[in-house]
């Protein structure tokens, strides 16, 4: 518990993503086992113990601390798992017991009930410093918010033990904290966990946005890019699971749509709600709104699967029959995709048409025809490309529809005036200054303040108060966890800003709450548009 | 306890500029120039420039000297000896254990003793005399740490911290960020005592009051200007440096430098954060809160007063106590660096 103590501390004092990168490597190469897999566990916010809720923690020191004085304090170190750190009355008699190591903390702590809780915990903070305290309240009641993303911490642990990172993201899922078989493998004592037989997310291929390259239509297939949720459907030993952007299992936010696949088939596609916003000749789709009210919910309502039903249009399929086809070229896949489609529920699927067009001009000429709510642009595909994990240059295209967007992470909140002062409503957003997994940072590119519904603002507050990593005055540091898609009318070089670039209008068109931070666009994507 | 009698202390008065001693006219630590003031120690925020007399101790005087010039009519006040200063007022300047110089005041009149701390601390420190615990009526503390958060570890594990960044790091320098009064010469004492003879390169602003305290008999070893030094020779080295030159344009002349700040707010990660330093440094000149606390029951007054901080919380660990206690609203006091 001391080491895992000590490297919460120094990530929180490091500001350089490399100098994470390399405090979570190290750990983890130089610590043993269960520890190691219950600190990535925490730092990737696997870790859950039911019994202990934020209230343990404030019913258990109402018992010890006199309420004024915790409240006074409180207030001054803003934080409640630093502030019992910090007021924890010290046993007076030297402890038997050793601090405890993470593996001894977890077996005690999900041996607890909601009864017995503050009493273990109490015995565990006995056992520890200051230090050790807050690290422990943090792992207990799972929340660290100390500005590690799942991504950064995946990356940390290839950088560790030099595996590649995408490998690391497929045998990841399926997998379960302390991740002993993980570790075997990645230390190169154990072969791979086994992923054919469990519902596991396999890392998605993505675009790079279009600039200036020449597309060649002969080499390259043109596809709408439409305005869902990218999703994948992994259908394995009777369980079908779907996978978010980021790799997160929201079925149970779609069971229509989990529960429409009876093939053993892994598919990538658009997740998109019904409606009459176009007419596409498979059944039409509703713009984006409509699919927000049905994100981020554990449980769906009849009414609501009746009012927003789902379906899937398929861009790809990775794997048929236990048939991995990810090597295959597009043009196979895309064939045995369209052989498959017959078998599959029409009601919950259809294919993402091909666009005709005889050179990039005349596809120019569509692209700009396409006032299509549901439609963001067109996506351009190598007819030989094989499906890759991430982004690869020449492979796949995305030609994105005015007006100028970005992909931005939510940085900083401020509170609004007037009838908006009680929320955070004013956010400053960032891009990466190169590749974040190869240690760019996030610069500030610009702020808005508008763009948003009502409820959407409510969300954003919530999320900003639930993500804070640091106050300043009226102003808060998110865990930058939070993407936005940024529209703006133009952008111009700047010398006052420290990216460079000032946009003008920037105005939040839409929360990615689907699409995780590292996968934000870089500033050299916006410089790029500089008129 | 002593008895406590209503309507007592009229004579001291609790003014948003200062403590006025009626009788003697005079004030403590006032925050404008006034006729006569007596002053606890060499701070800014307690000592300013421009009294019509200034009492105070010898090294507390050569610290204003050094700032504002030497002052006409000074009074040198030996710790421990009694001081009439008018109106019937006895005044005792007694060791506080802030920083070179620094006193507690006892004042005597009609019967009753009054004890005015200024800022002190209970913990040792090799460049100034402990504290020196007096019994008195009434008790006006400060209370700048005055929360039940603030535990300030004892220094010899924050120094051996600074020692093993500088271990760690042997490319870079360790640049300590420490208010140039005291933090920066206790920190160098105990450096040196801790064993670490090397030279220690200072910042411009740190080199005067750290050739007075050795013109007043604390040895600080070897210390060097950083003026004109290759960026080569600090590559392991140990540098202060004023908190706000930590983030100057003045740091870049400096091989990577590690930042540290010394200093007792760095006991809460959130002003780690603010400050934007790697080393926190948990070394306050100040008593935390339980030097706060032993110092009152120790003390042992019938009433304590509370004067600059986060009174707050002393006065509720007062009422807890069943101790009378009243909090004083008194402005100017700025200790964020400390």
């Amino acid at each position: 518990m001391e080491r895992f103590a000590a490297l919460l501390d120094a990530l929180l004092l490091t500001p350089s993503r490399n100098g994470k990168l390399e405090l979570i490597a190290r750990y983890l190469r130089e610590s043993p086992d269960p520890d190691r897999g219950w600190a990535l566990a925490a730092l990737t916010s696997a870790v859950d113990f039911p019994a202990i809720k934020a209230g343990t923690v404030r019913t258990l020191m109402a018992s010890r601390v006199d309420p004024v004085l915790w409240t006074l304090s409180r207030d001054f170190v803003g934080d409640t798992a630093e502030t019992a750190s910090l007021l924890w009355p010290e046993p007076e008699q030297p402890q038997k017991d050793p601090p405890p190591t993470l593996g001894e903390v977890v077996d005690i702590l999900s041996q607890s009930t909601r009864g017995s809780a503050p009493i273990v915990l109490a015995g565990l903070l006995d056992r520890l410093d200051a230090q050790g305290r807050y690290a422990l309240i943090k792992f207990a009641t799972g929340a660290l918010r100390i500005g590690i993303s799942a991504r950064l911490a995946k990356v940390a642990f290839a950088q560790a033990f030099a595996v590649p990172v995408d490998e690391v993201e497929e045998y990841w899922h399926g997998q379960q904290p302390p991740y002993s078989d993980l570790f075997a493998w990645a230390a190169g004592s154990a072969p791979p966990p086994r992923t054919d037989l469990l519902p596991l997310f396999r890392p998605f291929m993505l675009a790079h946005p279009l600039e200036k390259e020449t597309i060649d239509l002969a080499d390259y297939v043109a596809e709408w890019k439409w305005d869902g949720i990218r999703v994948q459907l992994v259908h394995v030993g009777g369980q079908t699971r779907v996978y978010s952007r980021g790799g997160d299992d929201i079925s149970a936010s779609f069971p229509e749509i989990a529960g429409a696949l009876h093939l053993p088939a892994v598919l990538d596609g658009e997740l998109l709600i019904r409606g009459s916003a176009q007419g596409g000749e498979a059944g039409g789709a509703a713009s984006f709104n409509a699919l927000q009210q049905r994100l981020g919910r554990k449980a769906v309502s009849k009414t609501l699967l009746a009012e927003a039903p789902a379906f899937v249009r398929l861009y790809d399929l990775l794997i048929l029959n236990g048939e991995d086809l990810r090597e295959l070229p597009w043009s196979q896949r895309r064939t045995r995709l369209e052989e498959l489609l017959p078998h599959l529920d029409p009601a919950r699927f259809d294919l993402s048409r091909t666009i005709d067009a005889k050179d990039m001009d005349a596809l120019a000429e569509i692209r700009a025809g396409a006032r299509d709510a549901a439609i963001e642009g067109v996506m351009l595909k190598h007819r030989q490309s094989p499906y890759v994990a991430g982004r690869r240059t020449g492979l796949w295209y995305k030609w994105k529809r005015e007006p100028l967007l970005i992909d931005c992470v939510l940085m900083y909140a401020q509170r609004g005036s007037g009838k908006r002062s009680s929320f955070y409503s004013d956010f400053t957003f960032g891009c990466w200054n190169g590749d974040p997994d190869a240690g760019a940072e996030l610069l500030p590119v610009g702020k808005a303040y508008f763009g948003f519904t009502d409820e959407e603002l409510r969300f954003l507050d919530r999320h900003v108060r639930q993500h804070t990593v640091a106050k300043y005055g009226p102003v808060r540091e998110t865990d930058r966890s939070l993407v936005f898609e940024v529209a703006f009318d133009s952008v111009h070089l700047s010398k006052r800003h420290k990216s460079g670039v000032a946009m003008r209008f920037p105005r939040i068109h839409r929360i990615r709450q689907d699409k995780p931070a590292h996968e934000a666009d870089r500033l050299e994507t916006l410089r790029a548009m500089v008129t | 306890m002593r008895q406590y009698m209503p309507g007592c202390f009229t004579w001291i008065k609790a003014d948003p500029m200062g403590i006025r001693i009626v009788p003697a006219d005079a004030w403590i630590d006032p925050a404008r120039p006034v006729a006569r003031a007596l002053v606890t120690h060499g701070h800014a925020d307690h000592a300013r420039g421009g009294h019509g007399q200034t009492v105070a101790t010898a090294e507390t005087l050569a610290i204003m000297g050094v700032r504002y010039g030497v002052a006409e009519g000074a009074l040198s006040a030996p710790y421990h000896e009694p001081i009439s200063i008018g109106g019937g007022v006895l005044a005792t300047f007694l060791p506080a254990g802030h920083v070179l110089g620094s006193a507690q005041i006892l004042l005597e009149h009609a019967g009753e003793r009054v004890i005015v701390t200024g800022d002190y601390k209970r913990s040792s420190d090799p460049t100034c005399q402990p504290f020196a615990v007096t019994s008195c009526d009434l008790f006006i503390t400060e209370a700048t740490f005055g929360l039940p958060v603030f535990r300030h570890p004892p220094i010899g594990t924050e120094i051996t911290k600074l020692l093993d960044a500088r271990a760690s790091n042997p490319d870079r320098c360790v640049l300590v960020g420490a208010y140039a009064l005291g933090k920066a010469q206790r920190i160098i004492a105990e450096l040196r005592a801790a064993g670490w003879h090397e030279p220690i390169y200072l910042h411009g602003a740190m080199e005067p009051m750290c050739r007075l305290y050795e013109s007043l008999g604390i040895p600080l070893g070897d210390l060097r200007s950083i003026a004109g030094v290759p960026k080569t020779e600090l590559a392991g080295a140990i540098v202060i440096c004023p908190p706000s030159a930590l983030t100057d344009r003045w740091s870049r002349r400096l091989p990577d430098p590690l930042t540290a700040m010394a200093s007792g707010w760095m006991g809460v990660r959130q002003r780690v954060r603010q400050r934007g330093v790697e080393l926190p440094l948990v070394i306050s000149d100040h008593a935390d809160w339980n030097e706060l606390t032993t110092t009152i029951a120790d003390v042992n007054p019938a009433e304590t007063w509370i004067t600059h901080g986060r009174e707050d919380a002393l006065l509720r660990w007062c009422e807890l106590h069943q101790r009378k206690a009243r909090a004083l609203a008194l402005t100017g006091y700025d200790d964020e660096d400390d």
